[in-house]
């Protein structure tokens, strides 16, 4: 004890201070691995994103995402993604709209309430085809917007990405970026980091939640 | 990319078979109209109208594509365009119709005219010369419309800059065209019930017409795919968008139809409900409920998959369906008007040889000149700026 404390006083404050330096930031840099949530790296253009993409997808990662200001040709294929199951929803919503208008006319009209109008039948099916047409439409369109938002599990008030400074300025201007994420059965922090540099990626960045003594540093 | 790469290889024959079966077609229908001239004037116009639906369709097909400015039909514009460069020769085809307005048009009838108050009040329009000027300032317009942006589009191909003017000769065209297609309809087809009336008619037709174009544009460019390099630059991607536009255009067609149709039904009045009961007895009825099914329901189950519009077996099932179902529909609108002017002829279907002498007959002409335009350029654009991005079209 007394020969530590003797070693301690041989250095001099100056290089304690470094010394202490470097261990924080070791300790912090194992605090940010520890809360990742995912890795993100930019791209500088639509092709390299792409590329990415598609990189990323042969090295087996399955929860990724990639983050561009603009639709891009071909990313669907690129990223492996398979066809959203939102039509066969709204062609079910469709048909229950179809046959919910008619049964709902011919209930009101022709049974719970018949009153005859004009000569014509109780159950008059061309006088019916509008509501049915209107009912089908409305009950397809609303399934299609709502159905969108539940795939993609919209509306969300807060994501991760949004701890990445670079990525809040950008990502809707013209910064091209891809990340995975934590909830990725294969995802190792440091291995994807490596991989993004490997893929050419730029600014390769942890996102987590800002912590202490990172904001103590920048200050 | 080359103009020459994108030539129709010689060794085919179809421009002399259409050209064969065309003639055969005409001497058979000649043959036909002197057996039975009343039968022969209504199959013609039947297979008349079929063939103008398809060279009318290829005309809007061209006007939309340069109106919107268009990039996935870049490599598919070939064909409508051809197919419009045809009305020429559909003005002399019509030469028959001019002939026969007796056989056809009861108001050409001067004793029906002179014992009808609503013909005499309707002979301002409904007249025979009236009639002949009116079909001539069409085909006018029509020519001078198809053949002004046919020859741009030839001009591109040699490196001419021409988006521009054929998108600017595209807009004012599309009016007069959205005008006269109407009035054609009214003219040819409606007139020949001439105490009816229905001002959504011209739209009915058009909604057809432009509805078996796509039908045709499918089929006749699987022909040229093995004809041509048109396979190498025409995916399913091109026939995907194409079965959209064919599904949207079922219910489209289905949307007009049934709107002329419920007015009248509710309205209930006579003048008007005469023509739908002339089409619902003597086995007509039969016919009506067939359009409804095979011109709506059935193509509309099949089309609204995304697999049955990227699966070149099923498109091209389709499209020949389509183009039966676009005959069938002329021939509901045309042929119960039979018994008009021959009120003591037999009522119902009246299937007749001369509807496939007539159709035969003018489609071989029609094809043989759509082949001859078709080989003496490029089948593809290749001039089009755009031409590339077309190419690699992707479908979301």
């Amino acid at each position: 004890m007394s020969e530590n404390m003797n070693e301690l006083q041989s250095q001099s404050a100056e290089e304690l201070r470094k010394k202490a330096e470097v261990t924080s930031a070791k300790a912090l840099q194992i605090l940010i691995e520890e809360e990742a949530e995912g890795v993100v790296a930019e791209f500088d253009n639509p092709g390299a994103l792409l590329e990415a993409a598609e990189k990323i997808r042969h090295a087996g990662y399955k929860r990724f995402e990639v983050y561009s200001p603009f639709p891009i040709h071909g990313m669907d294929d690129a990223m492996g993604l398979k066809q959203s199951p939102l039509g066969f929803i709204v062609f079910a919503a469709g048909a229950i709209g179809c046959i919910g208008a008619l049964l709902l006319q011919w209930w009101t009209s022709a049974v719970d309430y018949p009153v005859v109008y004009s000569g014509k039948p109780l159950f008059a099916l061309p006088a019916f085809i509008p509501i049915t047409f209107e009912l089908t439409v409305i009950l397809s369109g609303f399934t299609a917007m709502v159905g969108m938002f539940a795939l993609n599990r919209m509306p969300r008030f807060f994501h991760p990405m949004f701890y990445s400074d670079k990525f809040s300025k950008k990502a809707s201007d013209d910064g091209f970026f891809a990340a995975i994420f934590v909830w990725d059965e294969k995802f190792n922090v440091r291995e994807v980091k490596q991989f993004f540099q490997s893929i050419g990626g730029k600014n390769v960045e942890i996102i987590h939640r800002p912590l202490e003594g990172e904001l103590a540093q920048q200050n | 990319m080359s103009a020459e790469n994108f030539k129709l290889t010689g060794e085919s024959k179809f421009g002399t078979v259409a050209l064969g079966v065309g003639v055969a077609g005409v001497v058979a229908s000649i043959a036909g109209l002197f057996i039975d001239h009343k039968t022969f004037y209504f199959a013609y116009l039947v297979a008349f109208m079929f063939w103008m639906a398809i060279a009318l369709g290829g005309l809007f097909f061209t006007m939309i594509h340069h109106l919107v400015g268009a990039e996935w039909s870049i490599v598919i514009r070939r064909i409508p365009e051809t197919l419009a460069s045809a009305i020429p020769m559909m003005a002399i085809l019509f030469i028959p119709i001019v002939l026969g307005m007796h056989d056809l048009y009861e108001w050409s009838h001067e004793e029906a005219v002179a014992n009808d108050p609503l013909l005499q009040h309707k002979s301002a329009w409904l007249n025979p010369i009236g009639f002949t000027i009116r079909a001539y300032i069409y085909f006018g317009v029509w020519t001078l419309i198809a053949w002004t942006l046919y020859k741009a589009s030839l001009a591109q191909d040699d490196g001419k800059d021409v988006t521009e003017k054929m998108r600017g000769v595209s807009a004012p065209s599309m009016i007069v065209f959205a005008l006269s297609i109407t009035v054609a309809a009214f003219d040819w087809l409606m007139s020949l019930d001439p105490h009816w009336f229905s001002t959504i008619f011209g739209v009915y037709f058009f909604a057809g017409s432009w509805w078996a174009t796509l039908a045709f544009v499918v089929l006749f460019s699987m022909y040229l795919r093995g004809k041509s390099k048109l396979g190498e630059v025409m995916t399913i991607e091109h026939y995907h968008d194409l079965g959209k536009l064919m599904f949207g255009f079922t219910v489209f067609w289905a949307y007009i139809g049934f709107s002329q149709f419920m007015l009248i039904w509710y309205g209930n009045i006579p003048e008007e409900t005469i023509w739908y009961k002339h089409r619902w007895e003597h086995g007509w009825q039969y016919v009506s409920m067939f359009l409804v099914i095979g011109h709506f329901i059935l193509p509309f189950l099949v089309l609204i998959f995304r697999a049955s519009k990227r699966n070149f077996t099923v498109m091209k099932i389709a499209a020949s369906w389509f183009l039966l179902m676009e005959f069938v529909d002329l021939y509901w609108l045309i042929m119960p008007s039979f018994n008009i002017v021959n009120p003591d002829a037999h009522h119902g279907l009246h299937f007749s040889w001369q509807h496939l002498a007539t159709f035969v007959g003018i489609g071989g002409l029609f094809m043989w000149f759509v082949w001859n335009r078709l080989t003496s350029a490029s089948v593809v654009p290749v001039g089009d700026p755009r031409i590339e991005a077309s190419i690699h079209l992707k479908n979301a």
